[in-house]
């Protein structure tokens, strides 16, 4: 019998995921995956939009395995989600065909389709709610069917096709007009991006990006480092439907194309005053609008809004300010990559410790050697 | 080394906007010196057909206001920017056959660090402000390819020495010295590969008139002592005055005149440039 | 919920990073960019190597993981253990068995064969970083060839301090060609990158990142004439356990004598001399 090597690591973390699991169940409550899906919406409406994935359940899933700890949970669902083969594109979704749940612009009071305040923490009152506490499965049975029968006779035709806001300005030529463009974007998560990216790799990132980060770059930009000062012109957040084209024989027409669900997102179009130069003959200059572009899974209101901002900001890359410079946003706002990198820190770093104080010892020697010459 | 009767630098039909420009400004009688820039679809023409030669051991002065071409030009020749169009060819390079415009960017990293030397108006663009004066120095050196430190660090002393940098302060970084100090490192570091030509675009530009003179007098110690081939860049005339052999007078991206410098300050042919001759006296 | 394939990815993730890696070999040195996957452990943390070996690894394989020379740090067997699960290969602690060697931060004492490949984790794949900011303009660089940023930089440390005084990461120029990051072993290690007789891999998962040093290609450290590369000086130091010499050591400190001792940092070449498995 010869010398063997220590076992410490294997059981080390053996030992630390018992630890993990007790620290989970020690107060003997389960939580049932269906109670956080239809209870913690909030939760997995970030983590859907975070993790990249369109799944409820796995997101709920993940909320339980990870505590309800938002970052592990979306690295739960980001790690699941690279070992799932990318077996369709979806046709392009118009989001003017959206089952709009809410819509509202901060540009105009009246639109066509009207405002529809929908469902909305803006204008409750930040109190907690003590009643909670005592909330009887009973009484919320017969809430729900009251409200629900209250719905049925009260508005039954919001829902198809509300006309786009930023489309009354663009016929009056406040707004650029532009081409269409449908061509197949690049998959950010199958081919890395290269600078400088196009518009829609820089969108993906951001639609994937960390709440936090995008709410702060954003924040940043209108507080004071960049130039912008943009106007909702319209937030909506309803179901888009989602169709594929079928997929045994070549054929182009809309009819052959199969639905295969809808999901729910929160977009944004922003308006951002732009000054143009003169060019009538009193040298007048004028005021042109741009649009910034947020869209994410389920409803994340300041994360669409913020990625606008940004969206924008990066459309302006000559100017000079972080918020401008598209490696500086894009390279940061990924949650996975953000903590992975920060948590890295906690690794053992004996070697590149080591080399570095050989080094600084070697200096050191060398200092005191030349004191004495 | 170089043949004195030949031109060492010899700048064809140098062009540079900035902008694709639009069917307004396309048909532009280019004679119409009046205006570079397009007020419809904002494309400035900064440098138009610029054609003029440097010899050996001259120095060429460019005078013109701000908003004339000067500056682009010398960026354009440093290949901080690439030209619209246009050629230049050097004495000695390649047989003086090759347009340097066109040359790889491999080629062009040769160039700028063995044929040309550069001075900025804007010590910012020149030097690395967080490294040592030395430091600074060995960048170009390496760029030529040595990787000797010794021979760096003497190197580096020596053409400090020679631009009046005091041993003591050779380690500091540029950010700690005074704007004149910034332009004498400049110059050592643009002198660093001996280079036959030297490119001072507004060396004295915001400096005060007593360093100024400092900074003219070493300039023109060098010319002396290296007879090396500079083109001078300049708003003020005064600078061309003490410096420049010959001069190009530049408005609106073109050459409207050019000739021996006394003879442009004595007898300027065209309006501009005799309103700008007045002006000085 | 389904189970994962083998080696977790499928196999079109696998496809697209071997061909990542196939052009990585065929530019020594150069940064190829490739569609990094999340992986189940964290960025930073090893899943551009992970993404190599699993991109690599076929059932008749046998793996070796190291963090910092040691097969049993808590991170070389966590990444052990997701291996294991996702394919049921073999594991082995002997250098000389394992086929397929990822490792961080060190590479292994025992000199390593041409039907090895060794899989470097990274976590800053640009040599440039430090001087250049942007990866737009240290392409360029690359691209160019324009490597005074980094040589100044060497030349600046010897300015403040006599001395290059470089770390772990000290660049290497590869085939003459690309400037290189080694990852973060040790200077010590840098010359077994030169000619080494086993393909290198190095992986960078968050910078989405992979190159390559291939098989017998000239690894040179960067140095100048009159200031030559310089390891880790370990001529005076014997490791307390198997009285080895010339290795890279671990600095330790007794908890009763409070005097430092050395250990060998590759912990399977010192338990093997141990055991009187390889010479001593």
């Amino acid at each position: 019998m010869g010398y063997v090597a220590v076992k410490g690591g294997t059981s080390a973390i053996e030992e630390s995921i018992k630890r993990l699991r007790y620290e989970r169940l020690k107060g003997k409550q389960v939580i049932d995956v269906e109670v956080i899906k239809h209870s913690m919406r909030g939760l997995i409406d970030q983590i859907m939009s975070e993790g990249s994935l369109y799944s409820r359940d796995l997101a709920a899933l993940a909320i339980k395995q990870a505590e309800g700890n938002p970052e592990e949970a979306t690295f739960l669902i980001r790690a699941y989600r690279s070992t799932l083969p990318r077996k369709y594109y979806s046709k392009v979704v118009e989001t003017e065909w959206m089952r709009v749940e809410r819509r509202i612009s901060a540009a105009f009071k009246d639109i066509p389709g009207g405002q529809i305040l929908g469902a909305t923490y803006d204008y409750t009152h930040r109190l907690l709610d003590f009643s909670l506490y005592e909330e009887k499965i009973e009484e919320i049975k017969e809430w729900v069917e009251e409200f629900e029968k209250s719905l049925e006779t009260d508005c039954e035709e919001i829902s198809s096709q509300l006309p786009k806001v930023i489309d009354l300005l663009r016929r009056e030529g406040f707004i650029d007009q532009v081409k269409r463009d449908d061509s197949e974007p690049e998959d950010v998560t199958r081919k890395s991006i290269e600078f400088p990216t196009t518009r829609s790799e820089r969108l993906q990132i951001l639609t994937r990006g960390e709440t936090g980060a995008l709410t702060a770059l954003g924040y940043a930009s209108i507080r004071g480092y960049g130039t912008l000062h943009p106007t909702v012109g319209e937030l909506r957040v309803g179901k888009l439907p989602i169709y594929i084209d079928y997929p045994l024989e070549n054929s182009d027409t809309d009819e052959d194309s199969i639905y295969i669900g809808e999901i729910q997102v929160t977009e944004v179009e922003s308006l951002i005053p732009d000054v143009k130069e003169a060019d009538n003959e009193n040298g007048n200059k004028e005021i042109q609008f741009s649009i910034g572009y947020g869209i994410c899974y389920g409803q994340n209101e300041t994360k669409a809004i913020a990625m606008s901002i940004l969206d924008n900001c990066l459309e302006k890359s000559h100017i000079d300010s972080p918020v401008h410079n598209e490696e500086f946003v894009l390279m940061h706002v990924d949650c996975i990559e953000a903590t992975g990198f920060i948590s890295h820190l906690k690794l053992p770093h004996y070697v590149t410790f080591q080399s570095k104080l050989d080094s600084a010892r070697k200096i050191k020697k060398e200092n005191k050697r030349d004191e004495k010459l | 080394m170089y043949d004195k009767e030949q031109p060492i630098l010899t700048i064809k039909n140098l062009r540079k906007q900035f902008g694709k420009g639009c069917t307004i400004c396309r048909d532009l009688d280019d004679k119409n010196i009046q205006k570079n820039f397009c007020p419809v679809c904002q494309t400035v023409y900064a440098c138009r057909d610029v054609s003029f030669e440097l010899y050996p051991a001259e120095i060429l002065g460019v005078v013109g206001e701000s908003g004339s071409g000067k500056s682009t030009l010398m960026k354009c020749l440093y290949f901080d920017q690439d030209v619209t169009s246009g050629e230049a060819y050097i004495q000695g390079y390649k047989n003086g056959n090759a347009n340097i415009f066109a040359e790889t960017s491999q080629q062009k990293k040769y160039i700028r660090n063995h044929l040309f030397g550069m001075v900025y108006q804007n010590p910012y663009l020149g030097l690395r402000m967080n490294f040592s004066s030395v430091g600074n120095i060995a960048e170009k050196l390496i760029g030529a390819g040595s990787r000797n430190v010794g021979f760096m660090t003497g190197r580096a002393q020596e053409l400090l020495g020679n631009v009046n940098i005091p041993i003591y302060r050779m380690k500091e970084a540029p950010k700690n010295f005074s704007g004149g100090m910034q332009q004498r490192v400049q110059i050592a570091k643009a002198l660093s590969n001996n280079p036959p030509i030297l490119l001072l675009d507004e060396v004295t530009t915001g400096l005060d008139l007593s360093v100024q003179a400092n900074v003219l007098d070493l300039i023109k110690k060098i010319q002396r002592d290296l007879k090396i081939s500079m083109l001078v860049v300049s708003h003020d005339l005064s600078v061309i005055r003490m410096l420049a052999d010959r001069t190009i007078v530049m408005l609106n991206g073109k050459i409207i005149e050019q000739g021996l410098t006394d003879q442009i300050l004595e007898d300027p042919q065209h309006p501009y440039t005799q309103q700008l001759v007045h002006s000085l006296l | 919920m389904k189970s994962y394939n083998f080696a977790f990815f499928d196999e079109g993730s696998k496809r697209e990073i071997r061909r990542a890696t196939l052009k990585a070999i065929a530019l020594p040195g150069y940064q190829v960019p490739f569609a990094s996957r999340e992986m189940p452990i964290a960025r930073g943390w090893g899943t551009g190597g992970l993404q190599l070996t699993l991109s690599l690894v076929g059932k008749d394989d046998k793996i070796k993981v190291i963090d910092q020379g040691a097969d049993e740090s808590v991170n070389a067997v966590n990444i052990k253990k997701l291996i294991k699960n996702t394919t049921d290969v073999e594991e082995t602690e002997f250098t000389e068995e394992a086929t397929l060697i990822q490792s961080r931060h060190r590479i292994p004492e025992i000199e390593l064969r041409e039907d090895q490949i060794l899989v470097l984790q990274v976590p800053i794949p640009e040599p440039l970083r430090e001087i250049e900011p942007s990866e737009y303009i240290t392409k360029r660089l690359h691209a160019d060839k324009e490597y005074s940023g980094i040589w100044l930089m060497l030349f600046e440390r010897i300015m403040k301090h006599g001395s290059m005084a470089t770390g772990a990461d000290h660049p290497v120029l590869v085939n003459n060609r690309y400037v290189m990051a080694p990852s973060p072993i040790p200077r010590f290690d840098n010359h077994k990158l030169n000619n080494s007789k086993a393909l290198i891999l190095l992986g960078a998962g968050r910078e989405k990142k992979i190159y390559a040093v291939p098989p017998y290609t000239e690894v040179q450290s960067l140095a100048f004439e009159d200031y030559p590369f310089e390891v880790e000086n370990m001529d005076d130091k014997v490791c307390r356990l198997c009285g080895a010499r010339g290795v890279f050591m671990d600095e330790l400190i007794d908890e009763e004598t409070k005097e430092k001792y050395y250990q060998c940092n590759d912990v399977s070449y010192c338990l093997q001399r141990l055991n009187n498995e390889i010479a001593n």
